[in-house]
């Protein structure tokens, strides 16, 4: 079903949206979507809903299963302490993309801002998985607990920086992989950066394969470049901080 | 090498002593041993009484070390000893509790009125006495519906509530910090007195969830243990920006002390370490927490009222200004002498103001701005005894939180050491022979016990006041006066000098 979002708020449309849910609907496509916030917020379930136009920031924070598919630009603090559930943004999103997320999957085909992934944290099946396709900026990862970051740096210049500085920094958990080189200036002091095993490779190809399907790129493309993987030295960076 | 003096010394009497070894098995600081006789090793000991309390002889005591230092003002032992631990470890210095500093009480310089004469005193014995206190944003006026038949009934639509049959509530204590049977104790107690607890930012126990009638959940920047279940589990949520004993940084609870059960409440895995960031990263500005205010109140269909906690800093006034107009229903106000399961020295003892100063300025600033309604006001850090809790009503508060005095009605001692996790009460600690000790249904009976206490000497206050409702000392601050206190503190306090 369609849902036009033209000229009522976000707390109407939200309304709307789980009403939808409710009565069952499984596929639910928004029109006229201008900033609007917290979509996906509050809906239980495993509904697709299409986002047309650009939403507006804490989209899917707290969201609990369902698949939003935005076919433009984000904003701020996408999937932000997501349980469940799949975002994928065919444009750029902004900063704190995934801050504390915990489970679930955000596919974003452009650039992301500032402190992407902050403190993403894993818990037994549960493994946050975030694919960027572009650049980020400064703290990348920052306090990750768990789960998976991928930046690929696809289509940026030469000179252009895949990440900025203070990568990983107070990283305790999960993991980070870099589609090309990071100076090793930019990291942060707890992480190392390690080559890919075997297992390391089948997890990133099956979610690089479903990344590329999702957002129609070729996966060829994709792995054409070496990956580096960053993890944490130590589950326990801040243990000898303190006098007992 | 050690080049610490011990603390205490822990004495027994021998000639009393039957060797049972109990004090032995009850210290959890491991400090007693057993060498043909009872043996102390005094460094350990933390003065937690808890060997005191239960040995069958009463045998032991325990005292401040007497050894003498040369005397000196500004070298104090507390300062040498601190110096010297750190000259050891090179870590920064922890502690627990609230800041213990000889700062200003003001609390102690304040006196409450009483009716003489011109207008009658009331027996709270013999007349009804209001207590009760709804936590939630109120609207600016009331308006009605006449109906055909000549009633009334309410047009205005009313912002969520929430219910306190006396104006207390636990303040937030994580299960991690305190053990779930002190957790439990604590909820227990909010559902016999009619009042909340808060699961502080780690998570909700699964057994604690048939208490969801009298919890408010907690989320704070690690987001441990939140999502949508979680946040509507509760009557209501809280955002925790800041803490009395620590404004400013955040929290770690050590990887050793996350075990199975505190993993599955928090949602992390067993043995990391759990981090929570100074700031929430999504906070950054007042229009930020007004986006996470909402946030939580699209994810929990606007049926509850949100709570914004913070520690009570320079410019607090202000700073409370921007979390009412950001939309928060509860201003959660945490003066510097609010407790911790573990923070800095430096920061505990140097950070933060006094919370009878906060309180009565924010109070002051959002009436000036006509916004008072807006929020209700908790109050908290250092509340003692129900003289507190009536002089911080009278100062504009709605109701207090209390911490400290909760853990000392379930046997805390004051030691300070909450954060070695060896608790001897069974209330800091994870540890299971130690946590068992805390039986929830004595917690909570102790606790109901104190809670109903302090509500029958609030109605005792009330009465001498001459009102019949808490509601009626609200904000009132003429039936205030201050002690020894200087004009610009009256000033703050909005309040007269005694004699005045």
């Amino acid at each position: 079903m369609k849902i036009d979002a033209k000229d009522i708020s976000y707390r109407e449309l939200n309304k709307l949206i789980r009403q939808a849910v409710l009565s069952g609907e499984k596929e639910i496509e928004l029109e006229n979507i201008n900033g609007h916030r917290y979509l996906g917020t509050g809906v239980e379930g495993n509904a697709i809903i299409t986002v047309n136009g650009i939403p507006g920031s804490d989209m899917a924070i707290f969201m609990n299963g369902p698949t939003l598919i935005v076919k433009d630009n984000a904003q701020d603090s996408v999937a932000n302490t997501m349980n469940a559930g799949k975002i994928v943004v065919h444009g750029h999103a902004g900063d704190v993309l995934a801050y504390a997320m915990r489970g679930g999957k955000v596919f974003i085909k452009g650039n992301a801002g500032y402190r992407v992934g902050i403190h993403m944290k894993s818990y037994k099946k549960q493994i946050p998985q975030v694919v960027i396709g572009g650049t980020a900026k400064e703290f990348f990862g920052e306090y990750m607990a768990g789960g998976v970051l991928v930046l690929l740096g696809l289509g940026k210049e030469d000179d252009e920086p895949l990440v900025g500085d203070y990568v990983g920094a107070g990283m305790h958990g999960g993991v980070i992989y870099l589609r090309g080189e990071v100076n090793s200036e930019q990291l942060g002091k707890e992480v190392a950066v390690q080559e890919l095993n075997e297992n390391d490779e089948q997890e990133l190809s099956k979610l690089l394969e479903e990344y590329c399907t999702d957002l129609d790129l070729d996966y060829g493309e994709v792995r054409s470049k070496k990956f580096i993987k960053l993890v944490p030295v130590s589950s326990r960076p801040y243990g000898q901080l303190y006098a007992y | 090498m050690n080049y610490l003096a011990p603390e205490f010394i822990h004495r027994i009497d021998k000639d009393k002593c039957r060797r049972c070894k109990r004090c032995i098995l009850n210290c959890g600081f491991n400090a007693l041993s057993f060498q043909d006789g009872i043996v102390a090793d005094h460094s350990k000991c933390v003065a937690c009484h808890r060997c005191v309390t239960f040995c069958p002889e009463m045998a032991i005591t325990v005292e401040q070390n007497p050894l003498t230092y040369k005397e000196n003002f500004l070298w104090t032992a507390q300062i040498q000893k601190n110096i010297q631990k750190q000259a050891q470890t090179g870590g920064i210095l922890l502690t627990g509790m609230g800041n213990d500093k000889p700062y200003p009480i003001y609390w102690d310089h304040l006196l409450i009125d009483a009716c003489q004469v011109t207008n009658p005193s009331i027996d709270p014995l013999r007349e009804p006495m209001e207590l009760r206190t709804y936590l939630g944003s109120k609207p600016e006026k009331l308006e009605f519906n006449q109906l055909p038949d000549g009633n009334v009934s309410l047009k205005t639509e009313l912002e969520p509530q929430v219910k306190l049959d006396i104006p207390i509530v636990f303040a937030p204590m994580s299960f991690g910090s305190i053990s779930l049977n002190a957790q439990k104790s604590l909820a227990k107690a909010a559902e016999q007195c009619g009042i909340l607890m808060n699961t502080g930012e780690g998570g909700l126990h699964k057994e604690l969830a048939p208490y969801g009638k009298n919890i408010i959940v907690q989320v704070a920047s690690g987001r441990f243990g939140v999502d949508s279940n979680y946040l509507n589990a509760g009557v209501a949520v809280e955002i925790k920006v800041g803490q009395g004993a620590k404004p400013g940084i955040g929290g770690h609870l050590p990887g050793e002390k996350v075990s199975a059960e505190i993993s599955e409440t928090r949602m992390v895995p067993i043995g990391s370490d759990c981090i929570s960031p100074a700031p929430h990263h999504d906070i950054y500005s007042i229009e930020d927490l007004h986006q996470l205010i909402f946030a939580i109140k699209e994810a929990t269909n606007y049926e509850k009222p949100v709570s914004v906690k913070i520690a009570a800093v320079h410019n607090v006034a202000a700073i409370a200004s921007g979390i009412v107009r950001a939309g928060a229903d509860i201003i959660y106000l945490d003066g510097f002498r609010g407790g911790t399961g573990a923070a800095p020295y430096v920061i505990r003892d140097n950070i933060g103001i006094p919370i009878e100063l906060a309180l009565a300025a924010v109070d002051d600033r959002l009436r000036e701005e006509g916004i008072r309604n807006r929020a209700s006001l908790i109050c908290a850090g250092g509340i003692r005894n129900s003289g507190d809790i009536a002089k911080a009503i009278a100062l504009g508060a709605d109701a207090v939180a209390i911490g400290t005095s909760a853990l000392v009605a379930l046997g805390c001692h004051v030691c300070q050491k909450c954060y070695t996790g060896n608790c001897s009460w069974g209330i800091a600690t994870q540890r299971p022979e130690l946590t068992r000790r805390l039986d929830p249904e004595i917690g909570a009976e102790r606790l109901t016990n104190l809670v109903k206490a302090w509500a029958a000497e609030l109605k005792e206050i009330l009465g001498a006041l001459g009102i019949n409702s808490i509601e009626s000392l609200r904000g009132s601050r003429e039936r205030l006066r201050g002690i020894g206190l200087d004009q610009n503190v009256l000033d703050i306090l909005g309040i007269k000098h005694a004699g005045k």
